[in-house]
């Protein structure tokens, strides 16, 4: 298939968003029926384009056409197939078409799934999805095209880079983008509802099944990133508050604040503005995301090349979009005055705190990425903030939010029921400080451990004292909806994140050793006998394979091959050998040759650490299982409804607070 | 709390800080522009190449010096089989070789020429000529901060152009062949 | 004030001073924490701060590693092709870390030797990280390098 058969339907693809933003809102506009009832079939058009140029890019990874730039670039000859096909979004083009796939994938979505929303709103939204579409197919067309040839073209490629040549990768963009993008859809719900004035909370609805979904896409790309860089960087690590990690976790933490705005307004037609405000924010976080780590601004361990054309045209976009949303924001948003009323102790307090912290949170990691670029407009010199900013401030923020997260659910809306609070607090307490006694008797020493045993506690015990609450009190059948599950779950994981993270950091021994074969080192219970080195070929590559026996009480537990490997290109590769499991990992990674057959090696034990991949991937179950609830299902909505209709409560109001 | 009239101006403060912040964008991305390390200016611009005298990589024996290649401008590319940038360059070098319309001089850097031989051998020769500076003591006089380094030489011997890390089609294309087109209007 | 307004007002009262402190925490935070980048010749000059953090930037030298024996200590030499310093690194080197490629160190002088407490190579395909670049690029003017005379300050 001809490479340039996917240049024209790149160009197909941007005549078509252009149409897909402009017919469906000028519809919209003058309640243009026809002009309306474009909007499904435009951008099912597009994504029918911009799927065959994915398709097509891919055809040409998979049968070596290397007279394509980008796959002489990003493929070679002894690439193994599967990573044939991930390389298509293993470099700056690539990962760009992969964006716009995803933007049709929710597009399309949405017409599917959201045809039984207001003709005029679904309109606006879908133009609106399409004027995003729009830009970036214009940015990938003026200055990123993957189809640009090489000719004569080379016979082999230069190969994918080796550090990318891991499962973790072809899992880690993809979802990656579902959750930025994702984020689109709620932005496109919020637009839309600005423009067409429709400022009750009824969008605020039909936009929540979407933003949990894209939170629980970005949790798993996140988490699928970290677990990366652990297997992959070769040190241990899993998170390192890089730039381009903090570029996820920005939108992350709009997104569950997003998350929770929403609900207060869908329930309680509160903070409308903020809501609003909110959903602009969450998509140019994702966008400003998209620009650090394009535009090259600021280095980090993932940047991809610099290139100021591209970093322009995202600034404009970037500009554009953003600047324009918040100038429609600023002049059409709802009064604050608005909703029902709340005590100062009430469910819709806690969840505002939640918030503050959240975006306050945000901020802060916003600062610290961007300073070292202030302090280069003021030429004060090349800064870099590291992890002990990060840090202790993200702690410190945090605390409150951990605080008092098991009180949100068992507080009633408008105003709580000190009573229950008083009960799940002795409760909570209690059983906090139960685990820390266990924990101490198990032998957890210092008051980092202790910590962490509590504080996760403290959060997991809330959950379950909710759980039991409600299953206690609400009728069968009715106990868990869904949208309640998925707080439960995501709530737990919370906790779970917690004991794995604390404990990783305050029980974890990383030894870097000097090894001769034969000679042992002793980690804990655990002995690492190391038994050499020996070569290994690969398909693309040379690797130096050690063996490391693993022993505890001179009981065999595992033999580990960690490897060094050095690729066809000459690119060097570490790969992390690691025995997994849930209470702790045996980590053993080959560092250099030191002569006379001896190695260094790092050899690592790692207590807890898939607790953290745990609870964000419970997090991740939370956000989908949010999707699921009845009650975003939608009915017919007349166009001519103004009151948000109300369902008829399901519970007794003595229950209400049990609501999620 | 006047409300009708303070609500207006609270609801620009995004919009403020938004573009308070798209400010310092601008102002890195254009401070960025003007530092990035492919742009960094090379004091030898506009001035005579060093005097050169160096062995050639197919036979160690014979020796090319710049006045050898004067007369035709020409492109010396920086590499060396241990450069791992290099590897990334090299595909772009081979498509491009008989596209520059000038020759491309390969100047092996700090290298044995046994490696660079293998390494030529693997990915493929795009150089009409290497020429192999083991000391890396000339380099310095070039001014090579590393390899890849590519510079055009001009017929009378004047640096024209330096571009510091690999050559990519887009490079080329910007940057180098408007140089090149230059000289040979220049030429004729 | 009506309760309704009252509320509000205490609400956001609270709120703003919740942000408040949280930015002049993050504030004070970023002033400790963050660390410059200096080149070898910067170094030499003495801009860099004494007995404090930062991070070292430059060209690994050729022919500069040495390991010591039994250990996993390495010594090398950072240069910017004006000014060299020598470089304790204790530990297992990055993957990408060998001579002639730029590298960025962060520790603190020790009399004359830069000790080291992360090296990093850089794994993407770009060739050199810009702050290298430009560290470099700023010593070479300060040294205010005659055309012909590039090397001079390569010792």
């Amino acid at each position: 298939m001809s490479p340039e058969l996917g240049q024209v339907a790149l160009i197909l693809a941007l005549l078509l968003s252009g149409l897909q933003c402009l017919l469906p809102i000028i519809g919209a506009w003058r309640g243009s029926k026809p002009l309306m009832a474009t909007a499904s079939t435009l951008a099912i058009g597009q994504f029918t384009f911009v799927a065959m140029a994915f398709g097509i890019l891919m055809w040409a990874f998979a049968t070596n056409d290397f007279s394509v730039a980008y796959v002489a670039q990003n493929s070679n000859l002894s690439l193994p197939l599967f990573y044939k096909l991930a390389a298509v979004w293993g470099a700056h083009e690539g990962s760009l078409l992969l964006w716009m796939l995803i933007l049709n994938l929710w597009t399309v979505a949405l017409v599917a799934f959201g045809n039984r929303l207001p003709e005029a709103f679904f309109s606006r939204v879908i133009g609106v999805l399409g004027f995003v579409s729009f830009g970036f197919l214009l940015y990938m067309i003026t200055t990123s095209n993957p189809f640009g040839r090489m000719l004569p073209a080379p016979g082999n490629g230069a190969d994918l880079n080796p550090v990318l040549q891991d499962p973790g990768l072809t899992f880690h963009p993809p979802t990656l983008y579902m959750g930025y993008v994702g984020f689109s859809v709620a932005f496109a719900f919020a637009i839309a509802a600005l423009l067409g004035g429709e400022l009750k909370s009824t969008w605020v609805r039909w936009a929540r099944p979407w933003t949990n979904a894209a939170w629980g896409f970005l949790t798993l790309g996140i988490v699928a990133g970290s677990a990366w860089a652990y297997y992959e960087l070769g040190w241990g690590g899993w998170w390192f508050w890089d730039p381009v990690e903090n570029a996820s976790f920005m939108p992350w933490l709009i997104g569950a604040a997003l998350i929770h705005a929403q609900a207060i307004t869908d329930k309680r037609d509160g903070l409308r503005a903020w809501t609003l405000l909110l959903s602009i924010f969450g998509f140019a976080f994702s966008l400003l995301g998209t620009f650090l780590v394009r535009s090259g601004l600021l280095t980090s361990v993932h940047a991809f090349a610099f290139s100021p054309a591209r970093g322009v045209f995202i600034l404009v976009y970037l500009a554009v979009v953003v600047g324009g949303s918040l100038l429609l924001y600023a002049l059409r948003a709802p009064k604050v005055t608005g909703g029902k009323s709340f005590a100062l102790a009430s469910r819709e307090t806690l969840m505002v705190l939640g918030n503050l912290m959240l975006t306050v949170a945000c901020a802060m990691v916003m600062l610290g990425t961007l300073y070292p670029l202030v302090g280069e407009a003021l030429n004060i010199g090349r800064i870099s903030v590291g992890p002990p900013y990060f840090g202790p401030l993200f702690m410190l923020l945090m605390t409150p939010l951990v605080l008092a997260l098991p009180f949100g659910p068992l507080s009633r809306w408008g105003k709580a029921d000190l009573t229950v609070w008083k009960r799940a607090l002795a409760r909570i307490v209690a059983m906090a400080v139960a685990a820390g006694i266990v924990g101490f008797l198990f032998g957890a020493r210092g008051w980092h451990q202790l910590l962490g045993v509590t504080a996760a506690t403290w959060v997991m015990a809330g959950v379950l004292f909710f759980a039991i609450k409600r299953w206690r009190e609400a009728p069968r059948g009715k106990r868990y909806p869904f949208e309640m599950l998925g707080m439960m779950l995501a709530h737990f994981g919370i906790g779970v994140f917690i004991a794995g993270a604390i404990l990783t950091r305050s029980m974890s021994v990383e030894q870097d050793v000097s090894m001769k074969p034969g000679s042992s080192v002793g980690i804990g219970p655990y002995a690492f006998r190391f038994e050499g080195v020996r070569e290994l070929p690969g398909p693309n590559y040379r690797a130096e394979q050690g063996t490391m026996v693993i022993t505890r009480d001179g009981a065999p537990v595992a033999t580990l091959h960690p490897q060094k490997r050095t690729y066809t290109g000459g690119q060097v590769q570490t790969e992390a050998a690691i025995q997994a499991g849930v209470f702790r990992d045996l980590y053993v990674s080959l560092g250099d040759p030191l002569g006379d057959d001896a190695w260094s090696l790092r050899v690592y034990d790692k207590p807890f650490v898939r607790w953290i991949w745990g609870g964000g991937v419970l997090m991740m179950l939370g956000g989908f299982a949010v999707v699921l609830d009845k009650r975003f299902r939608l009915k017919r909505v007349e166009e001519t409804e103004t009151i948000r209709p109300h369902p008829a409560p399901a519970t007794p109001r003595k229950l209400a607070e049990g609501e999620a | 709390m006047n409300e009708v009239a303070r609500k207006p101006v609270a609801r620009f403060v995004p919009l403020i800080v938004f573009a308070a912040l798209l400010v310092f964008f601008v102002v890195g991305l254009a401070w960025n522009q003007d530092h990035n390390a492919s742009f960094v200016p090379s004091p030898l611009i506009g001035k005579p190449a060093p005097a050169f005298r160096l062995p050639r990589l197919a036979h160690p024996a014979q020796f090319v010096s710049k006045a050898d290649l004067l007369g035709k401008p020409y492109l010396l590319n920086v590499f060396a089989s241990w450069c791992f940038a290099c590897g990334d360059e090299h595909p772009t070098l081979m498509a491009y070789r008989d596209k520059f319309g000038i020759a491309l001089i390969g100047y092996d850097y700090k290298d044995t020429p046994q490696a660079a031989r293998d390494w030529l051998q693997r990915h493929g020769d795009p150089y009409r000529e290497v020429i192999t500076d083991q000391s890396g003591d000339t380099a310095i006089d070039f001014g090579v901060y590393g390899a890849p380094e590519t510079y055009l030489i001009d017929a009378k011997g004047i640096i024209r152009y330096k571009h510091i890390g690999p050559l990519t089609p887009d490079v080329i294309a910007k940057r180098l062949e408007p140089k090149i087109r230059e000289l040979e209007r220049e030429g004729t | 004030m009506n309760p309704v307004r009252k509320r509000r007002l205490i609400v956001t009262l609270l709120i703003l001073g919740a942000v408040a402190i949280a930015a002049s925490l993050s504030v004070f935070a970023l002033q400790r924490n963050m660390t410059y980048l200096y080149s070898p010749s910067e170094v030499e000059a003495g801009k860099a701060p004494a007995g404090h953090p930062f991070r070292l930037g430059g060209i690994v030298l050729e022919g500069s590693i040495h390991r010591v024996p039994g250990t996993l200590t390495t010594d090398f030499v950072i240069t910017d092709r004006f000014d060299n310093i020598p470089v304790r690194y204790t530990g297992i080197l990055p993957d990408l870390f060998r001579v002639g490629q730029s590298t960025i160190t962060t520790g603190k002088m020790v009399g004359g030797t830069f000790v080291a407490t992360q090296v990093l190579a850089k794994h993407d395909s770009t060739y050199m990280p810009p702050q290298v670049a430009q560290a470099i690029a700023r010593a070479r003017a300060e040294h205010r390098i005659p055309p012909q005379a590039g090397h001079g300050g390569a010792r």
